[in-house]
């Protein structure tokens, strides 16, 4: 299984959303840089990433959420990680495929 | 102490703060612009809005957390920074997940007033046409 990486924002880019149709379930999501905005709750996004918690693994990078003041209103479901633990990921899944 | 033409300056802001240069560039811009005593107003739409919640903390990635400097915008009589409320609920925030912005109006006994106007988009049509100068970021 592959881990995805998003870096772009879900709100003027269809990076997220294309990610979440071209992934398998089980298949890991992780959202770096702008891409963490895909992980707040309450948005036009959201409805897509809770559905997806449930098939896929989704996590989030701390220190990209905290540099943009929503650590604290992240999508129940959505793992946050921190620079350690991106490793970690790379590490655990066969491979990775960077959606720019 | 004017020494030349004042225009009317539209700054509009529509990326999200840390992942391109874009809300930085802005923000030096109007500082300039402010410099030069001219008649600056921001508008934060789309990922823009982003630039100016609470709470960002850029410690752990490394990078100059400017969000302070939106604070310092009333100081250098930048006092018009309008906000598009649509743009907020597409992304599930309110007015109240924005930093309180504030001014001085030294017309009425520096009393501290916000400097954040809520709009629709609509309004912020209206509001590119009455500028001398509108500026993209």
């Amino acid at each position: 299984m592959l881990l995805h990486t998003v870096n772009k924002s879900p709100f003027n880019n269809s990076t997220l959303e294309s990610c979440l149709q071209m992934s398998k379930d089980g298949s890991g999501i992780l959202f770096i840089e702008d891409g963490v905005y895909g992980a707040i709750t309450g948005s036009k996004v959201a409805a897509a990433v809770e559905a997806a918690v449930k098939s896929k693994k989704i996590y989030a990078l701390g220190p990209d959420l905290k540099a943009r003041g929503i650590g604290d209103r992240v999508i129940d479901g959505v793992e946050v990680v921190d620079y350690a633990g991106f490793v970690d990921l790379a590490t655990e899944f066969d491979g990775i495929e960077a959606w720019l | 102490m004017s020494t030349g033409v004042t225009k009317k300056f539209l700054f509009v802001n529509r990326k999200a703060p840390h992942g391109t240069i874009y809300a930085l560039e802005s923000l030096e811009v109007v500082l300039i612009s402010a410099a030069f005593e001219q008649d600056a107003s921001m508008v934060f739409t789309d990922d823009g809005v982003f630039q100016i919640i609470k709470g960002q903390d850029t410690s752990e990635i490394e990078t100059k957390n400017f969000s302070s400097t939106y604070k310092a915008l009333g100081d250098f009589e930048i006092t018009k920074l309008y906000v598009d409320t649509d743009s907020l609920a597409e992304r599930g925030l309110t007015a109240d997940d924005l930093m309180p912005l504030t001014y001085e109006d030294e017309d009425d006994d520096y009393a501290e007033k916000p400097s954040i106007r809520l709009i629709n988009r609509a309004e912020i049509a209206d509001l590119m046409e009455d500028q001398d100068v509108v500026l993209s970021f």
